[in-house]
């Protein structure tokens, strides 16, 4: 094992530049589509977490923390606020915290589109599942890379 | 709004009393007591009117949640308002004192906040007509008590003493609170002037005695009765001006007022005769009797207040309309004359230093103003004529001797007590005033300020006036009060002179023994002494046991359940879980399995025979790598199954948690030693059973619930709203997001919480290796 448990693999460390925007696109083309074909937040959020998963295990984590930009912890609380806002329009208008409420927009190229606060409940749990898998993840890996280290390469 | 306001404004200049302490500085004790003066105003009004109010009382209701029903009732009548004129007399004195008495110390505006809302609940408590703002003001009258005693905070023994008088009065509070459900449920009303009027009904019913020991408790303990009395004089750590206004004036007679008020409801029955007489005889002689053993001022007054508790709980056991006269009457005397010498015990302190009797002596010199109506209020408590507690004890002397029940034994210990009373009134009103100049602490150079003097000399001065006055003041309040104990009007019977008689005669017997008694005070303490064994097996004793048993029993059971062993949560989560699901199975509900296995594919029984293989593996390779990765095979498996029975999300959803779950494996294994087969043969065995049962309840509990219906399925409903009232076609994630979001929100809260779990452990780790 290297010290920062990255495999060494020149083409699979090719592989993963390319595959993680690639991933991380279909990962939000699962977000949107969940509500009528298989998908959803929670199936989004582990493609991406799988994604900067697998450009960790090919480059190492420092980089992989690089790409993901925001700190896992952050992108879990973001995603608990963003799921909680979403069911506070229904109070305004007099439902119950949580009814869904829907917006239908006719839009001049794409033709009709339904926006709706479960969609937006969905970007949620999609940060949320994210932030949780690769805080355990990352920091798992950290550790590792730490000890190794400091055993001289385990 | 009146009397609303009138209970609530204490709390709003609690709020306010930091600034106006610290704009004010020394003067901001006498601008802050100018609230409990008002209100001692305000509730004096509502006097003359009493006579022509419908049964002598006035009841105020506010609406407080509508639209539940809720009503905020106060209950204004002579008890009440004899309560609310000592809370608020007494009040304006005590905060007028205190910002003398505490001038300099620090928390002193902290002090003004915990004071006044102390009065409030106070008030609120004596006022209120609901049962549950009743109790909701008992218990904050506990709060700001404790707050109160452990007021000099960074003493240990303030703090123990704080806690200690919190535990007591909060336990009883408990029981208190069942006990007046339960009223409210007999009675069918929260609200006390309803439940007044129907006491047979509780009287007959089956649960009267259960009311009456619950309540009982609640009473005993806030007003410090045999055997919970050993808080009291514990509750002396408090700021002398806390003791004589909390502990000897208002908090402590909670209890009282709270079986005088339901005295109508509860009382008159023998099982209240004798519980109240008996526990208040017993509470009257033990007071005085270690308040004669006591040397330090405050502890001999404290003594002497549980004296007084008891004395008053036991003429409400008597329960006749002497009785109830003469405790109104005691009860007036002794807040006047009690709060007064806590007061002159404060000037002692602060004056001359003296916390113990024996450091005292000749200081009638110095503080010539303080020795006189120090006389005067130790008169009232001996009870010497024209003082008001003659009166009072003339009347309490006629009502024990005419008692319906126990009058024998009950005079006796009244009488004794009354002796050693006389002699307590003599250590504090003659020992540190006359005799020899003794040498004190602090030299007192010149008579206490006009703020430390005011309470004494005002309440010491009434003790007297109401005395010679004893009839006009019993046409005006005590009558009143007496009645709303008793249930049914009360004709003026208070005056300073009955003639001579058998009361007098005890009297004067008990006067001139007490004297005696004092004369040997030195004597008795020693001849006494060996009272402090009981201190080792005595009720504190006991308490201090049941504390240290409960943290030994807290400390024992979180060995046992939190051992820190994840094997052991596992074992004892999945072997009661088994149980306890088999257990409900088999006796609740008629298994019905139908195992129909013509059905299957040759591709499914292909995948089910892979996934038992992976499984076997799984547990019996001697390879971690091996394990994680024959376990990762049993979870694709699974998926497989899913998609094979069109749940793609669900499908999906395997996969990747399986993926990442192989990462995270892989990840940790690492960290772990070399594998060893360091378990016996036999736990390996009971693992594999446990297994094996576990894995059969649920496959036994699967087809059951496949096979067993007791209501409509909901996946119909889901089926038909999904695409018209949720937009979608993808079911699950409708229901994930749309129909069951306040569902998946607490499901994610959970994700995030075990995901910050798990990283602090980690984190710790890493740190503990640096």
């Amino acid at each position: 094992m290297n010290s920062q448990f990255a495999l060494q693999s020149l083409i699979l460390r090719t592989a993963a530049h390319f595959l993680l925007p690639l991933l991380l696109i279909f990962s939000v083309f699962l977000l949107l589509r969940g509500h009528n074909e298989p998908g959803g937040g929670f199936i989004a959020g582990l493609v991406a977490a799988s994604a900067v998963a697998l450009y960790m295990f090919a480059v190492d984590v420092r980089s992989a923390k690089r790409v993901l930009r925001f700190e896992p912890r952050d992108l879990m609380g973001w995603g608990l606020l963003v799921g909680v806002i979403s069911g506070v329009p229904a109070v305004f208008v007099g439902q119950p915290f949580f009814t869904s409420q829907w917006l239908e927009l006719k839009l001049p190229l794409l033709g009709e589109l339904k926006v709706g606060t479960p969609l937006l409940f969905d970007v949620g749990v999609y940060l949320v599942v994210i932030g949780a898998v690769l805080l355990i993840l990352l920091s798992l890996a950290e550790a590792e890379g730490k000890t190794d280290h400091h055993h001289g390469g385990g | 709004m009146g009397v609303l306001l009138a209970v609530l404004s204490g709390f709003v200049i609690a709020a306010v009393a930091p600034w106006v302490h610290r704009g004010l500085g020394r003067h901001g004790g006498w601008v802050l007591a100018a609230l409990p003066a008002a209100l001692f105003i305000y509730f004096a009004s509502f006097l003359p009117g009493l006579g022509e109010a419908e049964g002598g009382r006035f009841i105020l209701e506010y609406d407080w949640i509508p639209s539940l029903g809720i009503q905020l009732s106060f209950l204004v009548d002579g008890l009440s308002l004899l309560f609310a004129l000592l809370i608020s007399g007494i009040g304006f004195f005590v905060v007028a004192y205190a910002g003398r008495y505490l001038e300099g110390h620090r928390d002193l505006g902290r002090f003004y906040v915990l004071i006044l809302a102390f009065m409030a609940s106070m008030l609120g408590l004596v006022l209120s007509s609901n049962l549950i703002s009743l109790f909701v003001f008992w218990e904050l009258t506990s709060i700001t008590s404790y707050l109160l005693i452990g007021y000099n905070h960074e003493d240990a023994k303030a703090r123990k003493s704080a806690l200690q008088g919190l535990f007591v009065t909060v336990a009883g509070g408990l029981a208190l609170l069942t006990g007046l459900i339960m009223m409210a449920l007999v009675g069918g009303s929260y609200e006390l002037h309803e439940l007044l009027t129907s006491g047979d009904i509780f009287r007959e019913h089956d649960w009267y005695m259960g009311i009456l020991l619950l309540v009982l408790l609640g009473c005993f303990t806030k007003s410090a009765q045999y055997p919970f009395h050993f808080w009291l004089p514990n509750a002396m750590a408090a700021p002398t001006p806390v003791s004589a206004y909390l502990h000897s004036a208002t908090m402590v007679k909670a209890g009282v007022y709270l079986m005088a008020r339901l005295n109508p409801s509860l009382g008159g029955t023998e099982a209240w005769m004798l519980l109240l007489g008996l526990f208040g005889a017993v509470t009257m002689f033990v007071g005085v009797f270690l308040s004669l053993r006591s040397t330090g001022i405050k502890q001999l007054l404290a003594y002497s207040t549980v004296m007084a508790l008891g004395t008053l709980t036991m003429l409400i056991g008597v329960g006749s309309e002497t009785a109830m006269l003469a405790a109104m009457a005691f009860l007036l005397a002794h807040s006047l004359y009690k709060g007064a010498l806590f007061l002159v015990a404060g000037i002692l302190d602060h004056e001359a230093g003296c916390k113990d009797i024996l450091q005292t002596g000749g200081l009638r010199r110095a503080l010539p103003v303080t020795t006189a109506f120090a006389g005067l209020a130790a008169l009232s408590l001996a009870g010497v004529l024209p003082a008001l507690g003659f009166v009072a004890k003339e009347l309490l002397f006629e009502a024990v001797l005419e008692a319906p029940a126990l009058a024998g034994l009950l005079s006796i210990l009244a009488v004794v007590s009354a002796m050693m009373v006389v002699a307590v009134a003599a250590i504090i009103g003659i020992r540190p005033w006359y005799g020899p100049r003794a040498d004190t602490p602090k030299r007192p150079a010149h008579e206490a300020p006009p703020a430390l003097l005011a309470g004494p000399v005002v309440l010491a001065s009434l003790g007297l006036l109401f005395g010679l006055g004893a009839g006009w003041v019993d046409q005006g309040l005590i009558s009143w009060a007496a009645a709303a104990v008793y249930g049914a009007p009360v004709s003026p019977y208070l005056s300073l002179w009955h003639g001579f008689n058998l009361p007098l005669l005890l009297s004067g017997v008990s006067l001139a023994l007490g004297l005696l008694l004092y004369l040997n005070w030195e004597r008795f303490r020693r001849f006494t002494g060996f009272m402090e064994v009981a201190n080792r097996y005595g009720p504190e004793a006991a308490y201090e046991k049941s504390m240290s048993g409960m943290v030994w029993l807290s400390g024992w059971q979180t060995r046992v359940l939190q051992n820190g062993y994840l094997r052991y949560y596992l074992l004892t989560i999945l072997v009661s879980t088994v149980g306890l699901v088999m257990v409900t199975l088999f006796t609740r509900t008629d298994v019905n399995i139908d195992l129909d296995l013509s059905g299957i594919l040759v591709h499914e029984a292909f995948i089910v025979a892979v996934l038992l293989m992976a499984a076997l593996v799984s547990v019996t390779t001697r390879s971690r790598l091996g394990a994680v990765a024959s376990l990762g095979a049993v979870g694709f498996c699974v998926a497989l199954i899913y998609v094979l029975f069109s749940a793609a999300d669900v499908g999906i959803t395997q996969v990747l948690v399986e993926t990442l779950t192989v990462i995270m494996l892989v990840l940790v294994l690492f960290r772990l030693p070399g594998f060893l087969g360091l378990t016996p043969m036999a736990l390996r065995i009971r693992d594999a059973l446990i297994a094996l049962a576990v894995g059969t309840m649920m496959a036994v509990l699967k087809l059951a619930a496949s096979t067993t219906q007791y209501a409509d399925s909901i996946s119909d409903y889901f089926i038909q709203e999904s695409q018209p009232s949720g937009y979608g076609r993808n079911i699950v994630n409708v229901i994930l997001v749309d129909f069951r979001a306040l569902d998946t929100l607490g499901e994610i809260v959970v994700l995030a919480l075990a995901a910050v779990g798990v990283y602090a452990m980690i984190k710790f780790r890493a740190e503990d290796r640096k």
